[in-house]
C-alpha cells in the first residue's frame, strides 16, 4: 500500500523556495511496494508503446493525468511560476508524444524519461541557455530492446525508487536541492551513498548490447 | 568512424558531482558540452549519468499533487496536432568532433575557424550563453600549452592525439578534471597534433611573461 504523503505546497521566501515541513513524520514512516511500482510502471511503458505505434489519444490522456501534475510541480520546485510550468509541462507533454520513437525501456523507466524530458524544458525556459545533448543512442529498424533488459530494468528502478523514497529525512532534502538547482556541482560532495550501483550496471549491460546490435 | 565508443580505451572520467549536476540540469553551459561530449564517447559514464537521471525520476514520481487547469490535456492535444515532426540530428559518419561539438561548431573540424595565438598553438573560442568560457585548442605534435592557472574549475576533453601532464596521459575521450590550485603544463604527445576542448568559468592566468602580455589581445 502507499502512504499518503501531506501535501504542502512550496512556498516562497527571500532565500528560495522551501519546503514546508511536508516530509516530516510521514516520510519515515514511508514503504514503498516494488510490486506496485513495477506493475505501474509497465503500464505506463505500454502507454508510450501506444502512442508511438498508433497514435492512441486514450493512452496518452492517461499519460497526461498521471505525469502532467508531476511535470509541472517539479517545474515550480524548480523557480517556475504557476503560469510558466503550465506552459512548460504542456511542451513537456508534446514532447512525450512527438518523441515517443526515442523511448527505451531497457535503459529507463516512464518516469526517468519524462524527467529527463522536463528537466531539459526547465533549462530551455528558466536557464536561457543552449543546451548541450549527449549524441542519441537509438534502436535500429531491426533492432528491438532485448526482453531481458526491459525486465531488469524495471526492477532495478522500483529498487532505487524504493531506496531514495525511504532515504533518511535529511538526506532526501539533501537530494532534492541538488535535483531543484540549489546546489551546485561544488557543492554536491556532501551528497554521498546514493544506491546507484545496481541500477548503473544494467544500464551499462543495455547499452553494450544496443552497441553489439549496432554493429 | 574514428570514435570507438567501447570505452574501454577511455581511463579519465567525469565525476560524480558532474555527472550529477548534468543530471539535474544544473551544470554551467560550458561545462555541459564537456559533459555531453564526454558522454556520447563513453558508456560507463553514459549509465551513470542514467542512473542519476533514474533518481530524478523517482522525485519527480513522488512529487505532490499540484491543481491543473481543466482544459490543459485538451490544450495540449492542440499543440500536439499542430507539433511539426522531430528530426533526428544528423552527423557524418566520418567524424572527429562529437555531436555536441558540431552543433557548436556548425561542423566538423574541417570547418573550424582556427587563429593563432602563438607557438603554432591555435585556438577557436565557441560561444556560451553564460560566463563560462569554451574553446578548441589545437596543440602542435611534441609542444606544450603555455603554462597556466585558472580561476576555478577547468575541464578539457581530448578529441584527438593526446597529451601528458602531471596528472598522467589523456587520449580520445579523456577528460581531465583541475581545480583552481593545479598549475600544468600539458605536452601533446609526439606524431599528432592534439585536438582539445578546454573550458574554464573564469579566463586562464599565464604564468610566463610574454603570454601574460598578449593575453587580452588573444583572449585567451
Amino acid at each position: 500500500m502507499l502512504t499518503t504523503y501531506a501535501t504542502e505546497r512550496p512556498t516562497k521566501h527571500a532565500g528560495g523556495i522551501g519546503y514546508g515541513r511536508r516530509m516530516i513524520s510521514v516520510r519515515n514512516e514511508t514503504r514503498v511496494d516494488m510490486e506496485e511500482k513495477v506493475a505501474a510502471n509497465d503500464n505506463w511503458v505500454a502507454m508510450i508503446g501506444k502512442v508511438r505505434d498508433s497514435k492512441d489519444r486514450a493512452a496518452f490522456a492517461a499519460l497526461f493525468q498521471h505525469f502532467a501534475p508531476r511535470v509541472k510541480s517539479f517545474l515550480m520546485k524548480s523557480g517556475a511560476s504557476e503560469s510558466l510550468a503550465d506552459e512548460c509541462m504542456q511542451d513537456v507533454m508534446v514532447t512525450l508524444w512527438t518523441k515517443a520513437h526515442l523511448f527505451d525501456a531497457s535503459r529507463a523507466s516512464a518516469s526517468t524519461w519524462v524527467f529527463t524530458i522536463a528537466r531539459n524544458k526547465k533549462i530551455d525556459a528558466l536557464r536561457k541557455m543552449r543546451r548541450p545533448e549527449p549524441e542519441d543512442l537509438v534502436w535500429g529498424p531491426e533492432a528491438e530492446p532485448d526482453a531481458a533488459d526491459v525486465v531488469t530494468l524495471r526492477q532495478e528502478s522500483a529498487k532505487l525508487t524504493k531506496a531514495i523514497l525511504e532515504l533518511p529525512q535529511k538526506q532526501r532534502e539533501l537530494i532534492e536541492r541538488v535535483y531543484f538547482g540549489e546546489l551546485s556541482h561544488s557543492e554536491i560532495a556532501k551528497v554521498t551513498g546514493l544506491p546507484l550501483g545496481t541500477i548503473k550496471s544494467r544500464i551499462r549491460l543495455a547499452l553494450e548490447r544496443l552497441r553489439h546490435a549496432m554493429g | 568512424m574514428p570514435w570507438d565508443n567501447d570505452m574501454s580505451d577511455v581511463k579519465h572520467h567525469l565525476t560524480e558531482a558532474l555527472l550529477m549536476s548534468y543530471a539535474a540540469g544544473t551544470l554551467d553551459e560550458g561545462y555541459a558540452l564537456v559533459a555531453a561530449s564526454h558522454i556520447s564517447l563513453c558508456d560507463a559514464c553514459r549509465a551513470e549519468l542514467q542512473s542519476y537521471e533514474a533518481v530524478g525520476g523517482s522525485l519527480m514520481d513522488d512529487a505532490d499533487a499540484v491543481h491543473m487547469s481543466e482544459d490543459a490535456l485538451e490544450a495540449t492535444m492542440a499543440l500536439i496536432d499542430a507539433a511539426p515532426a522531430v528530426r533526428p540530428r544528423v552527423l557524418k559518419s566520418d567524424r572527429v568532433l562529437p555531436g555536441p561539438v558540431q552543433d557548436y561548431v556548425g561542423g566538423d573540424l574541417s570547418d573550424v575557424r582556427w587563429r593563432a595565438v602563438g607557438g603554432g598553438v591555435r585556438q577557436a573560442v565557441l560561444k556560451t550563453g553564460d560566463k563560462s568560457m569554451a574553446r578548441l585548442l589545437s596543440i602542435p605534435a611534441g609542444a606544450a600549452m603555455p603554462d597556466h592557472s585558472h580561476g576555478g574549475l577547468e575541464l578539457t576533453l581530448v578529441l584527438k592525439g593526446a597529451f601528458r601532464d602531471e596528472d598522467g596521459r589523456f587520449g580520445p575521450g579523456d577528460v581531465e578534471v583541475a581545480t583552481e590550485h593545479v598549475h600544468h603544463t600539458p605536452i601533446a604527445e609526439e606524431g599528432e597534433d592534439c585536438i582539445c576542448l578546454a573550458v574554464t568559468d573564469a579566463p586562464l592566468r599565464f604564468k610566463g611573461l610574454i603570454p601574460r602580455i598578449a593575453q587580452p589581445f588573444i583572449g585567451i
